[in-house]
This record gives structure tokens, C-alpha cells and sequence, in this order.
């Protein structure tokens, strides 16, 4: 889910395109809101808010009776609604190892390869400090 | 007390217009798209939605263009719009030790697990005009990547030293209790900290950096070392009612500042380092650091400290941190106050006629 969630609307509309058209109807259409971001004090304390994140929800019913939920940050209606066909069509196993193949698999391989793209470009900036500090005496 | 006026609805229509022309410019130059202020302008982003306590770049470069790039009144658009959106939950509390890191540096110590990484920041620039960016704006290419080292999670700087117990640490009270949520209520004081917290992360960057600022120079014996600064990107998730386990629903930017400060002891506790938090959405470091000075400064009372500096009464200091608040009572003013002032200039007069003859030719 959080694969999905973080994908680019383009890249799951070709993953989904490239699925058989999967009939579908609404249990909960798109809808906008906000979660109540947290964090802990000092990082590891007692829970605090700290500031709110639009997400889009939705849950579908695929004909086949599966259903796919989807919850994505940001307004996209299109991509919360991408992302529970996905995920119902991931509970079929009709349509499971296509989707696996099709659009789970291209999408962990470039979630993959942007992290250590940004890794590597941070660790360029990687930094040594060295003291300077007079020896006593001299 | 205000006395409301009517009228003037025509000149107000007008001004609207005039407005959108004036934010436009002129119509010659190419109109600036919401994409261009998300990749060109993210730190104006990062502090809109920091302040305006919504994180959504997209509208926050929306509300930018519309308020002509006047940061506060992009903070106003944006809370005005939050106002509009249902509150579907609370969020599981954001993990900062597993942050994808762009940024990592410790002022306290230089060897760390994980090293210090500087990321894209302007600290060690020249601040010289960089004239090339005016005649041309040609991309820059992006550093030459490090093969070294695996990506994995690094730990905090302060968790670290904890084990010594030469600085305090911080879990979670018993039963990891419910935070205030000053959306739904408002503060009262004396605010625990969890509440002061969401109170100061919301905060206006200025004052909580004067007033962090105000701690260094003396009001406030703080002494403080930025412990760490972190930046990066951390995963938001969320426990679905209908599901029953959490889930990821993306990753955000967030800026972390662990402050570290001197503590002389109380007659309970030996000397050692306490500390002060910062957690601000985006790149937003100095916030960070502001919101760090600040939230150490207002534990005076709970560490046995006298509380006689403005940035040590939370009453004074976060009743005057919205600067939502701050604009719209300092702005009211521009508002017509004729009856107001009408009643004012009345009782001067009423005032002056009453002094003796001879004073008031004295004068």
C-alpha cells in the first residue's frame, strides 16, 4: 500500500493500463480530508501534534467481489482510485502475478533505485571535521 | 468595540481587480505555474505549509501565487482552506530515527554512527549574488554520487548519549497518553508540553527565532548546542478503522533539531544536559532550531528554573506566536473605526473644556 501511495500518477496509470479493463463499482468514492500528523518529543517521548497532511481515501468492489482500499497523501482522486483497483486486484488471484509483474515489481525496483540515488547524492556531502587544537607547550 | 459600516461595495469590487492585476504584473512576462513555484521557490513552500500547519506543496505554491509571494497571507489561504476539509484521523506518531537522510549534522560531536552529511545547504556559501542565475538560469548538474556506504537507518545523535546518563532522555509516560489538540480546543494554561509543542511547530519563524535568539543573548540561561539537525524524508502512516493494521500512505520532508543544553542540577537531580525539541515540515531549519530554543526555554518551571525571560512564560510567548492571529488584530486596525474614534474625539474635547482657563492657555 505504501508502494502505491508514494508511486507517480503516471507511472500507475501505465501499470494499471496494461491490466485487463477490471469492472468495478464504489464502496466509499474519493474523498478528500486530513490526518493529524504527530510527532514524539525529543523523538522518542510523549506523542504531540504536529500539523495536518491532505489525504484522499476510497474502496472499491471489483466484479468479481474483491475490494481494494486505498489510502493516499495529497488531493488525487485519480490516484487513491488507481491505487485500490490495485490493490483489490492484488486479493484476485486471477489478476494477482499480473500485477505483481506489471506494476509491483517496475514500481519497487525504481522506489529502489531513487532512495539510493538520494542516498548516494547525500553521502557525496559527507563531511569530516577536523579539530584544530594547539599542543600544549608550543 | 467595533461598529460595523456598509457601503463601498463598488470600490471594493474594483479593488479586487486591481489586485489581480497587480498580482499578475505585467502581462508580457510569462505566468509563473504552481510547478515552477514547488521547484523553484521550496522553501517559501516548506514554510507556508509548516505555518499554515497543512502539508500539501501543492497548495501551498497555489496559495503563494495568489498572495503575490506574501508568505503570511499564503499561511492565512491556506488555513482558511484546511477549514474546509473534513478530519478523517490521527496519524501514528513519526518515526525520525528511520528518516531517508538528505541532511545530518551534529554540532556536539564529529565522529558519529552514520556521519554528518551536510545536504544542500547554504551554511558553508559565500553569500556572494550569483550573477549567472540572472542571464541565464541553466540547470545545475547534481553532485557526483558516493558509492560508499549502505542506506539504512541512522540513529540520533541524542539517543546515543543517552546510555551515560549525562543527558536526560525521553519515553513515553505511562499508557502513551492522548496529546491536547489545540485545533479542537483552545490552550490553556499552564500548556503541558505536548500542547506547547503544536502550538510553537505552527508558530511564525520571526518570532520564534527572535525570541529563541533572545535566550543566546542572556534573557534566559539556555547555553545551548545544536545536539543534531536532521533532514529528510520520513513515511507517514495511518491505521484505517476498516483495516485494523497501519499503512503507509507516502513520505513527507521534515527537519528535526535536537538542542542540547547545559542544566545545573536541583537539589533532586545532578548536573547534566537537558534538552529542547524542533520538528518543522520541509526544509525548514531555522524554524527547527527556533522552535528548539523556544521549547527548552519554557521548561524553566518544570526544571526548577527561575522564569523571569520573556521566552520562558508561555503565556507571553504562545499567545504571540500565530502569526495568522497577530496580522489579522494588528491589521483590524486599517478597518473603518469612525464611531470608535468619534466617541474618543468627544470625550477629548469634553476632557479639555473641563481644565481650568489659565492652564490651558499655559500650555
Amino acid at each position: 500500500m505504501g508502494l502505491l501511495a508514494r508511486a507517480a500518477l503516471d507511472d500507475l496509470e501505465q501499470g494499471i493500463a496494461a491490466l485487463a479493463h477490471a469492472p468495478h463499482e464504489w464502496l466509499r468514492r474519493p474523498e478528500t480530508g486530513l490526518f493529524m500528523l504527530r510527532g514524539r518529543i525529543g523523538g522518542t517521548g510523549d506523542r504531540f501534534n504536529l500539523g495536518e497532511v491532505t489525504v484522499t481515501r476510497c474502496a472499491l468492489r471489483l466484479a468479481t467481489g474483491e475490494t481494494g482500499v486505498a489510502y493516499v497523501r495529497g488531493r488525487s482522486h485519480r490516484h487513491a482510485e488507481l491505487a485500490a483497483l490495485a490493490d483489490a486486484l492484488l486479493q484476485s488471484p486471477l489478476h494477482r502475478e499480473a500485477v505483481q509483474r506489471t506494476l509491483i515489481a517496475p514500481l519497487e525496483r525504481s522506489t529502489e533505485s531513487a532512495r539510493m540515488h538520494m542516498h548516494q547524492q547525500a553521502q557525496s556531502t559527507r563531511v569530516e571535521f577536523f579539530t584544530v587544537a594547539r599542543e600544549a607547550g608550543t | 468595540m467595533y461598529v460595523a459600516v456598509k457601503g463601498g461595495e463598488r470600490a471594493i469590487l474594483n479593488s479586487y481587480a486591481l489586485l489581480a492585476q497587480a498580482r499578475r504584473g505585467d502581462a508580457s512576462v510569462p505566468e509563473l505555474t504552481l510547478d515552477q513555484i514547488q521547484q523553484q521557490l521550496r522553501l517559501s513552500v516548506d514554510r507556508v505549509m509548516c505555518e499554515g500547519s497543512v502539508y500539501d506543496p501543492e497548495l501551498a505554491a497555489l496559495a503563494i501565487k495568489q498572495a503575490a509571494g506574501d508568505l503570511v497571507e499564503a499561511i492565512f489561504l491556506l488555513r482558511a482552506y484546511r477549514a474546509t476539509l473534513p478530519r478523517l484521523g490521527y496519524a501514528r506518531p513519526l518515526d525520525t530515527a528511520d528518516m531517508r537522510l538528505w541532511r545530518r549534522i551534529s554540532a556536539t560531536f564529529k565522529d558519529l554512527p552514520g556521519g554528518q552529511v551536510l545536504g544542500p545547504t547554504y551554511d558553508y556559501t559565500q553569500r556572494l549574488l550569483d550573477f549567472t542565475l540572472a542571464a541565464s538560469g541553466e540547470a545545475q548538474a547534481g553532485p557526483v554520487a558516493s558509492p560508499q556506504s549502505e542506506a539504512g537507518a541512522v540513529p540520533r545523535v541524542v539517543d546515543l548519549l543517552g546510555n551515560e546518563g549525562l543527558i536526560e532522555s525521553h519515553e513515553p509516560s505511562p499508557g502513551d497518553p492522548e496529546p491536547v489538540d489545540l485545533t479542537r480546543v483552545p490552550i490553556s494554561f499552564p500548556a503541558d508540553r505536548a500542547a506547547r509543542l503544536q502550538n510553537l511547530a505552527r508558530g511564525d519563524e520571526g518570532f520564534l527565532l527572535a525570541m529563541g535568539y533572545s535566550t543566546q543573548r542572556g534573557y534566559a540561561n539556555s547555553h545551548p548546542f545544536a545536539g543534531e539537525i536532521r533532514f529528510g524524508l520520513v513515511d507517514v502512516e495511518i491505521e484505517p478503522e476498516e483495516l485494523g493494521f497501519p499503512v503507509s500512505i507516502g513520505e513527507i520532508e521534515i527537519t528535526e533539531c535536537q538542542m542540547v543544553n547545559q542544566f545545573a542540577g536541583s537539589k533532586t537531580e545532578p548536573p547534566k544536559f537537558t534538552r529542547g525539541y524542533g520538528l518543522a515540515f520541509g526544509a525548514s531549519e531555522r524554524k527547527a532550531m527556533g522552535m528548539a530554543l523556544v521549547d527548552r526555554a519554557l521548561r524553566a518551571t518544570e526544571l526548577g528554573e527561575a522564569a523571569d525571560s520573556p521566552a520562558q512564560m508561555q503565556e507571553f510567548v504562545l499567545s504571540h506566536t500565530d502569526n495568522l492571529e497577530a496580522s489579522g488584530f494588528v491589521q483590524h486596525l486599517k478597518l473603518p473605526h469612525y464611531v470608535d474614534f468619534q466617541s474618543e474625539l468627544e470625550l477629548v474635547r469634553k476632557m479639555r473644556a473641563a481644565m481650568p482657563e489659565s492652564g490651558a492657555e499655559a500650555a
